[in-house]
């Protein structure tokens, strides 16, 4: 789940860490208003959940308020990197004497959680590393433990942070790691960390990632989840509590298991097709949820052809082709649709499927012919 | 032979008094699996079809001499509950259940190493072990794995180790065991914990990989089969056309910043002499000839 900017400052500051007044606005009038209140000079900023920001001209200094009105007019409706601006975040300008980066995130390989800090903040961490690795000073904090203060000291002093922002970034990094475990976040990145003119250590920008999996003890995390960055299409899904991610192509996918599903993307791209989306319905796989499923795709304007992927374990194939049969009656499906019905008792499941057989629904023996099938049909033949 | 269950292993299901507990749990049982106990402190000293139920895993072995344990408990409960199996004597800790949160999978899996060296978790978030005519548990459809071996298989994902299952079957070829390592951030036993056991099995003589994208554990087993196995290894990866930033379900499924891409992961595993698949099917067919050349 990620959080925008000011999402992500609203969590950093509930774990005291500094972060700079401002307001949110959905409107140029919102925008010039906050300005308003919070007193010029302020940052006119792009609320997206993507990085470029600043290069995609999404971040801009005013230091009146017709600056404000004028770029905020200039960003609402910005497009960056496919995400289109419909929020504005303003806030009080910040006097920068210097710029870090400092994050936390799980290493998989290491299976403890990794924290990096630089001084060469403010340009993508991954330029550092790339460039310069040696400017970044990597700690790997055992959970168990946790971060002690005198760790953290040690990295501080590892990144070659100046004498000046050294109390400070200590006393920000360990509120970081607090809100990274507290919050249960995947990811919490700020870039940059300033030290201000005045000799503060400030967080001037936020980027977190939250773990869906944790949000039973996060009542506050719902919210966020409001506001994810969805299509259409995974919009619909999501409200129907299916696993759906949206693609490009125009044969529609249904698998039971995430796996299964995954390689069905793939399979179909191998034979020549373009999968329209990735949609898992899970172990169940009965009349409801293929029912759900089907109506998700058939709402896609892009698909011209269904693939049913289904490998019955447990779920024996007669409960599956009575899915679908199910499914059929309750929901009209403009595309023609292939199943592949393997596993237990798959025998018995085709012939359910049999009497219901014709040019819009159609059989396959196995994954690699099924996806053929589909792929011919969404291209017209067939 | 087989790997981490065997006939003779004794399993607790904690949770066995929850649906999906105690329709798995008696599923293993009609397999074959040992299945000896189950705990729910609200419920102890009542049974399930027979089954004995006690208040934790620590009376539970006590009592039966379990040696295992299988979770199927929400996933707020998971964190208590694998510490509370490892405390209470279990060596082997299968853990089903998924949705469990990142950073309780990294508290109990150092814990774990650190206070309880000797118990290996298996999960979360994963389909189980079957070594197949012997044990089963989790939540695979036993009949669908012929017994005997030679091929040991190890997976990422519970589907396509079901249909890795399911082909080598229909070919006649049986599993020394099926170990699904499940696909979430943090698992208890990884894809090199699972080829090491392997390649000491006796009655293991060839090994089945799936893998799929998110992370670098196939990049890491790529290294460990080029310096230390002698047995053949085929192997899949799920995933090859994901978009860059977008979860494929499963919670470690995702390519981020370039790295963790199939591709990588494909020409990672060929380098170490591994035969990489396209596809399911073809990595099955590739096994078939592995195990024809075994002679």
């Amino acid at each position: 789940m990620d959080l925008f900017e000011y999402q992500g400052k609203e969590l950093f500051a509930g774990y005291g860490m500094p972060v700079s007044p401002g307001e949110l606005a959905l409107t140029v009038e919102a925008a010039v208003a906050a300005a308003g209140r919070l007193g010029c000079p302020v940052m006119v900023k792009a609320q997206v959940h993507t990085g470029g920001r600043g290069k995609a001209g999404g971040v801009k200094y005013a230091a009146t308020l017709d600056d404000v009105a004028e770029h905020a007019g200039r960003i609402f409706g910005l497009d960056i990197n496919g995400h289109v601006v419909h929020r504005v975040w303003i806030e009080k300008a910040s006097n920068i004497a210097d710029e870090y980066y400092a994050s936390f995130t799980l290493d998989r390989s290491a299976k403890k959680h990794l924290g990096m800090l630089s001084a060469e903040g403010g340009v993508e961490i991954e330029t550092v590393a790339d460039e310069n690795p040696e400017a970044i000073a990597r700690i790997w904090v055992d959970p168990v433990d946790g971060l002690s203060e005198a760790d953290c000291r040690d990295w501080v002093a590892d990144a070659r942070l100046p004498e000046a922002a050294v109390e400070g970034a200590v006393d920000v990094l360990m509120r970081l790691y607090e809100a990274y475990v507290d919050g249960d976040a995947e990811l919490v990145e700020v870039n940059p960390l300033i030290l201000t003119d005045d000799g503060r250590v400030h967080v001037l920008d936020a980027k977190v990632t939250l773990d869906g999996n944790a949000v039973f003890r996060h009542e506050s995390y719902a919210a966020f989840d409001e506001t994810q960055t969805r299509d259409e299409r995974e919009t619909a899904a999501h409200a129907k509590g299916l696993q759906y991610v949206g693609l490009e192509g125009d044969v529609g996918v249904i698998a039971n298991g995430a796996g299964l599903a995954m390689s069905t993307v793939d399979v179909v791209n191998q034979v020549g097709g373009r999968s329209a989306n990735f949609l898992d319905i899970g172990g169940g796989a009965n009349a409801e949820v293929m029912a759900d499923a089907l109506e998700v795709i058939n709402n896609d304007p892009e698909v011209r052809a269904i693939f049913i992927n289904i490998f019955g374990g447990i779920v024996r194939g007669e409960e599956i082709a009575n899915g679908i049969v199910g499914a059929l009656e309750r929901v009209n499906i403009s595309s023609p649709i292939v199943v592949r019905l393997d596993g237990t008792n798959s025998a018995e499941g085709r012939a359910i499927l049999e009497p219901h057989l014709s040019d819009h629904l159609r059989v396959a023996s196995d994954m690699l012919e099924g996806a053929r099938q589909a792929v011919a049909l969404a291209a017209g033949e067939g | 032979m087989a790997v981490f269950v065997d006939a003779d292993t004794r399993v607790v299901y904690q949770g066995l008094t929850g649906s999906q507990g105690r329709y798995h749990g008696l599923l293993n049982r009609d397999y074959g699996t040992r299945v000896v106990a189950g705990t729910n402190p609200k419920k102890a000293g009542t049974d399930v079809e027979g089954i004995p139920v006690y208040a934790n895993v620590a009376e539970a072995v006590e009592a039966t001499g379990a040696t295992a344990s299988c979770i199927f408990v929400p996933a707020p409960g998971v964190r208590a509950a694998v510490l509370e199996a490892a405390q209470g004597g279990v060596e082997f800790i299968v853990a089903i259940t998924e949705g469990v949160p990142a950073h309780d999978e990294a508290l109990f899996y150092n814990q774990l190493r650190r206070d309880f060296p000797n118990v290996r978790l298996l999960g979360p978030n994963c389909p189980g072990i079957i070594s197949p005519g012997q044990c089963n548990i989790g939540i695979t459809a036993g009949h669908i794995a012929l017994p005997g071996g030679p091929v040991g298989i190890v997976s990422r994902s519970g589907t396509l180790t079901y249909q890795a299952l399911h082909e080598l079957k229909e070919k006649g070829i049986g599993c020394s065991t099926c170990v699904g390592i499940g696909g979430d951030p943090v698992p208890g036993t990884s894809f090199t914990d699972c080829l090491a056991a392997f390649e000491a099995d006796p009655d293991t003589k060839a090994v089945m990989m799936i893998g799929e994208i998110g992370g670098s554990a196939e990049e890491e087993a790529a290294e460990f089969i080029a310096g230390n196995m002698t047995k053949p290894v085929s192997a899949y990866i799920a995933g090859v056309t994901a978009p860059p930033g977008k979860k494929m379900g499963h919670a470690g499924a995702i390519v981020s910043g370039g790295r963790g891409t199939a591709r990588a992961k494909m020409e990672a595993l060929a380098e170490a002499g591994v035969k990489v698949g396209e596809n399911p099917t073809e990595a099955g067919d590739l096994m078939a000839e592995i195990v024809a050349g075994l002679g």
